[in-house]
């Protein structure tokens, strides 16, 4: 187990006009639980097969624990790393699949064998350990892939790179919550790649934002989902996501359709984009008090009903609780604690409570 | 039968024109063979019907266990030589960049010369007057003559075999061999795999399709071997490289012996099917035992 440190990195393909990966300045603890989170092509299987020796970045150092590993291959590194598709032996059994990285390092035979019979207990494969992998249903192929890195005690860090992409929606829940449970009692430094909110949050202590190649907001999901540092965080964190409205600023003031919002500091005013964000949950919709809604949509979600509308031809989204009704004549007010003002993306003040 | 079932035997015209072609381009030509195979005939367009008796005869003379054991070794060598070959060659090209379509191009030459005319290359490259094989061996003082010494000839027909009929092999599991995904290779790594556990565990199982292809064809190919060895040594020395085609054709060309050289095509024929049949069962009945007891995954 090891920290992670990145220094200065990016990284370039061959060819490519763009960075894959903007420089970066990352330190991950050891044994922290990280999801990286982003859009499918941000960079974040390039910044994973980076710390994996699986690629080799075109800038920059990778570290563990202090010493520069970015010289080394992967073999060297001792990273275990799992596919977002299956990847199985089909020649072999189950058993021999979990045992072949244990066997390849020359660990002794009976050690293989408790630490592979350990992993099929905690994946629930015993019954199928002598069957062939390639015989085996999709799900409990990306176990045994699963199962490879976990079968591993020694390893730097587990990467996992979207790996229950191809699970059944109520089995993913079931390995989330193990692998969740193995982080807990191994403590191994994982690094778990995915695009799905849902999965970053519950997954992980600390959630790492990705968006075009740099990295816009490290933090738990509570801050991710309060404080957003980018409007992009602000819109893919969140169901629906934060509503990001153009406005202007007159000095510790933002204004949005003509309604002033103090805000903790007084802004510079130099930047050439200025956007108030309020998320969903923080907007209250009632007949007659505050800014008139326009309302276009409506999308009935289960527990509540998304009201999309308009508020001066700029379009917003809130929430009503199921089974409440939507005024005649509604109108909106923002919570103004949860309002965040951005200048060119980046978070740069927040609302004044009260 | 309680219910009555609507039948619609037009059907079956449409199958007729198959039907049609498959009957002038197989079935006739065999049943000729069949035709004569049990008969005799002393000319004058006169046949007698004498059963198996051309069978036994075939299947107890020495001359073709001889020519029947030839083409067994020949085609054994054959694959011994070229399957493995093949493999090391086609693992040993570029997956990516400019040299993937020089290396193509390269192994698809040898495949694009007729038979014929491979037989002539290799006639004319062994001689040992004006051959540059045959001459460059004499001159560095080694004793090469494919006209006259048994092994000699043996070896330049497998060296113009391997020469003619690797590239099929190659073409073959380089096909099977740049469809695995990359992520095979990258799943290795992390678990610290060697080349050798990588092919062993990856590449094979995973171009062993193809590589049953290429088995079954150049076993069929070797094992029906004529025009080569024909035209670079016509069976000689002696009867060393007389193969069984080479033996039929002589026994139905040569000597007109048409009622024992059209039993002796029926057997070859079956050797063929029946040898095939097992390459096919025992390469594939890894894949059953497991659909049989699996069940049935992606």
């Amino acid at each position: 187990m090891a920290s992670i440190q990145l220094q200065s990195l990016a990284h370039r393909y061959p060819s490519a006009p763009d960075y894959a990966l903007r420089s970066m300045q990352q330190t991950w603890s050891d044994g922290g639980a990280y999801a990286l989170l982003g859009p499918s092509g941000c960079g974040k299987t390039t910044l994973l097969n980076i710390i994996s020796g699986l690629l080799k970045p075109s800038e920059g150092r990778v570290l563990f624990d202090d010493i520069d590993v970015t010289d080394l291959t992967t073999e060297q590194r001792n990273i275990a790393q799992v596919f977002q598709f299956p990847v199985v032996y089909d020649t072999m059994t189950v058993a021999e699949n979990l045992a072949f990285p244990l066997h390849n390092r020359g660990i002794a035979k009976n050690e293989i064998e408790k630490r592979v019979a350990d992993v099929l207990q905690m994946l629930d494969l015993q019954d199928r350990a002598n069957d062939r992998a390639r015989s085996l249903t999709a799900d409990d192929k990306q176990k045994i892939s699963l199962g490879r890195g976990l079968v591993r005690t020694d390893v730097q860090a587990i990467l996992f790179d979207e790996p229950l992409t191809v699970i059944d929606p109520h089995l993913k829940w079931q390995l989330r919550t193990e692998l969740k449970k193995i982080h807990q009692r191994f403590q191994h430094t994982m690094i778990y790649v995915t695009h799905d909110q849902t999965e970053a949050l519950t997954f992980a202590d600390q959630v790492i934002v990705m968006y075009e190649g740099a990295v816009v907001q490290i933090g738990t999901p509570q801050q991710l989902f309060e404080t957003p540092e980018h409007t992009f965080v602000g819109r893919f964190i969140g169901s629906p996501g934060m509503n990001v409205l153009s406005c202007e600023v007159d000095a510790s003031d933002a204004i949005f359709a003509g309604k002033r919002f103090p805000l903790s500091k007084t802004v510079d005013a130099s930047a050439s984009r200025f956007e108030l964000g309020i998320r969903p949950e923080h907007i209250k919709l009632s007949a007659g008090d505050g800014m008139p809604l326009t309302v276009t949509a409506l999308e009935d979600v289960g527990r509540h009903v998304i009201v999309r509308g308009e508020i001066e031809g700029t379009e917003l989204s809130t929430l009503v609780k199921d089974g409440d009704t939507i005024p005649q004549n509604p109108h909106v007010s923002f919570d103004s604690a949860h309002v965040n003002l951005y200048a060119d993306d980046y978070r740069v003040a927040s609302g004044k409570g009260g | 039968m309680s219910i009555q079932k609507v039948q619609n035997n037009k059907a079956w015209f449409m199958v007729l024109p198959v039907l049609i072609l498959v009957a002038i381009s197989a079935i006739i030509p065999l049943m000729t063979v069949v035709n004569y195979s049990v008969q005799d005939t002393f000319g004058g367009n006169e046949f007698f019907w004498v059963g198996t008796e051309w069978f036994q005869e075939v299947l107890a003379s020495e001359r073709f266990h001889n020519a029947l054991l030839r083409t067994l070794v020949f085609s054994g060598l054959i694959l011994a030589i070229e399957i493995p070959l093949g493999i090391l060659i086609a693992l040993a090209m570029p997956k990516r960049g400019w040299g993937v379509s020089v290396c193509l191009v390269l192994m698809a030459l040898p495949l694009l010369i007729p038979w014929n005319v491979v037989g002539t290359i290799w006639q004319v490259f062994g001689r040992v007057d004006i051959g540059l094989l045959g001459h460059g061996l004499a001159s560095l003082g080694i004793d090469y003559n494919y006209t006259q010494n048994n092994l000699d000839a043996w070896l330049t027909l497998i060296l113009m075999d391997v020469w003619h009929w690797t590239s099929l092999v190659v073409l073959l599991c380089y096909s099977g061999l740049v469809s695995i995904p990359e992520v095979y290779y990258q799943a290795a790594r992390i678990d610290g795999a060697s080349r050798w556990a990588v092919f062993r565990f990856i590449q094979l199982p995973k171009i062993k399709r193809v590589l049953l292809i290429a088995v079954l064809l150049r076993f069929m190919d070797s094992f029906m071997i004529y025009t080569e060895p024909f035209v670079v040594t016509g069976g000689g020395p002696g009867n060393i490289t007389s193969f069984l085609s080479i033996d039929l054709v002589q026994m139905a060309v040569g000597q007109f012996d048409l009622g024992p050289a059209a039993a002796m095509s029926l057997i070859y024929f079956l050797i063929i099917l029946l040898i095939c049949w097992v390459f096919y069962t025992v390469m594939t009945s890894y894949d059953n035992d497991e659909q049989s007891s699996g069940g049935g995954a992606q």
